[in-house]
């Protein structure tokens, strides 16, 4: 029975013929994929205009249209990013990373760890285990938290969204300053010496060095993979995006131009600290909040603000202070809190002040 | 025979459970499944991925919803 149903038992010919398989199936994607995605702006006319019975230049019209737009294009978007990031993400895993980074010294550590965080698979209820298994591996306090910086906020969705939705230069922007809040914050909290306000039992814990055999992947696994993660990660944020956009659009149609100048506007000294201090207790994750910022740029906001208010939301978040607290004592969630929040700070007026 | 599911709840682990469980009814293996989910328990098997499936104290994957005929070639089916 096993010689049916897993590839690794089958004649070298049978997996040859499936990745050639995969592989059409995967060219014939990215084709349709890209003549599809050429359409979308007029088919999206068509559909609030001709269709609809909505008058062009309405503020309605401008809604709809806005979603009827945004929501295919963003998905088809994260449809291929996701895609693209599971493929490089099936070389990558924990147990390697872990392997890799507990013999890095902090610099270099930090900016390596933050780098990782970007490709490791992760999962944010995966962080305690995560954590305990880095810091018992030897892995300095400073460079575990670059990586528990980086993963949640510089991810795959959040740079696919940001690509689609306002650039390929906002992006880079994101990904930079991104790692360099991970490195940086990591590097001064490992500067900080606070490795005695880890939870006891954690430095107690079995730090047993697991091997668990290493699967050999083939191409056609890692193409497998990746469609895994395109089902996995779409199904799960879908929601978000479309609540996104909708909420987008309202305010795209609705709110006035230039309304979002005097609030989250560049010339208010106060608007980058309202922005982190909003974000914080708002949950929700990149595919969620970034079609929401598109939406204000468009209304006046200042980038830098937008950023400090975007960062906020997916870095700093209540329910993931709440499960740190099993492995952190209560002060050094507050010093990451507070080191973290000062890098969002430094790049919102960063980018306030240059652009 | 012993299994042990690791996760603290997350999507990904309860469909976890369930595979094993639904395995273990086709297949008519004799298993116990205990569903894990204190973390500092499932700190102390060392693993730091999940969900995590554990066999008679072996680790046998973690950070990942493994595959029907993985589980069943686990049990010996």
């Amino acid at each position: 029975m096993e010689s049916e149903t897993n590839p690794s038992f089958q004649g070298k010919g049978k997996i040859n013929k499936m990745m050639a398989l995969n592989l059409l199936i995967v060219a014939i994607g990215v084709y349709v994929w890209w003549t599809v995605y050429q359409v979308l702006p007029d088919l999206s006319k068509w559909l609030t205009y001709k269709l609809l019975p909505i008058q062009e230049g309405s503020h309605l019209g401008s809604s709809v249209e806005f979603f009827l737009y945004d929501t295919p294009k963003v998905m088809m978007l994260l449809f291929l990013v996701v895609f693209g990031v599971g493929i490089i993400r099936s070389f990558f895993t924990p147990e390697k990373t872990r392997a890799f980074l507990s013999g890095k010294s902090e610099f270099v550590g930090n900016i390596f760890a933050a780098l990782l965080g970007i490709v490791t698979p992760f999962c944010s209820c995966s962080a305690v285990p995560l954590f305990i298994g880095f810091v018992t591996a030897g892995v300095p306090l400073g460079v575990t938290f670059s990586f528990l910086i980086a993963a949640p906020m510089v991810n795959e969705i959040a740079l696919g969204l940001l690509y689609g939705l306002l650039g390929w230069k906002v992006a880079a922007i994101y990904l930079g300053t991104g790692l360099f809040i991970a490195i940086s914050a990591g590097w001064v909290i490992g500067r900080l010496k606070l490795e005695n306000h880890i939870e006891d039992w954690v430095t107690q814990a079995n730090a047993a060095n697991l091997n668990i055999q290493e699967e050999k992947l083939t191409w056609n696994d890692r193409i497998i993979y990746g469609w895994d993660a395109v089902k996995e990660i779409i199904g799960r944020v879908w929601i978000y995006v479309i609540l996104g956009i909708a909420v987008g659009a309202g305010i795209h149609g609705f709110v006035p131009e230039g309304v979002m100048a005097s609030i989250m506007g560049k010339d208010s000294w106060w608007s980058v600290p309202l922005s982190v201090v909003i974000g914080i207790p708002m949950y929700s994750n990149a595919a969620g909040v970034i079609p929401v910022v598109e939406a204000l740029l468009g209304k006046g906001a200042a980038l830098g603000s937008v950023l400090a208010f975007m960062m906020s939301v997916i870095a700093l978040s209540l329910p993931e202070m709440v499960i740190l607290r099993k492995v952190l004592k209560p002060k050094l969630i507050a010093v990451f809190v507070g080191v973290v929040a000062c890098g969002i700070l430094f790049v919102g007026y960063l980018f306030n002040m240059i652009l | 025979m012993e299994i042990k599911v690791l996760g603290p709840g997350c999507a990904k682990c309860n469909k976890t459970e369930k595979l094993v469980q639904q395995v273990i009814k086709e297949t008519g293996v004799d298993a116990k499944v205990e569903k894990i989910t204190d973390m500092m328990q499932i700190a102390s098997y060392g693993v730091f991925g999940t969900p995590s499936v554990i066999i008679d104290n072996e680790v046998k994957c973690t950070g990942k919803v493994p595959k029907k005929d993985d589980i069943k070639k686990w049990l010996g089916k």
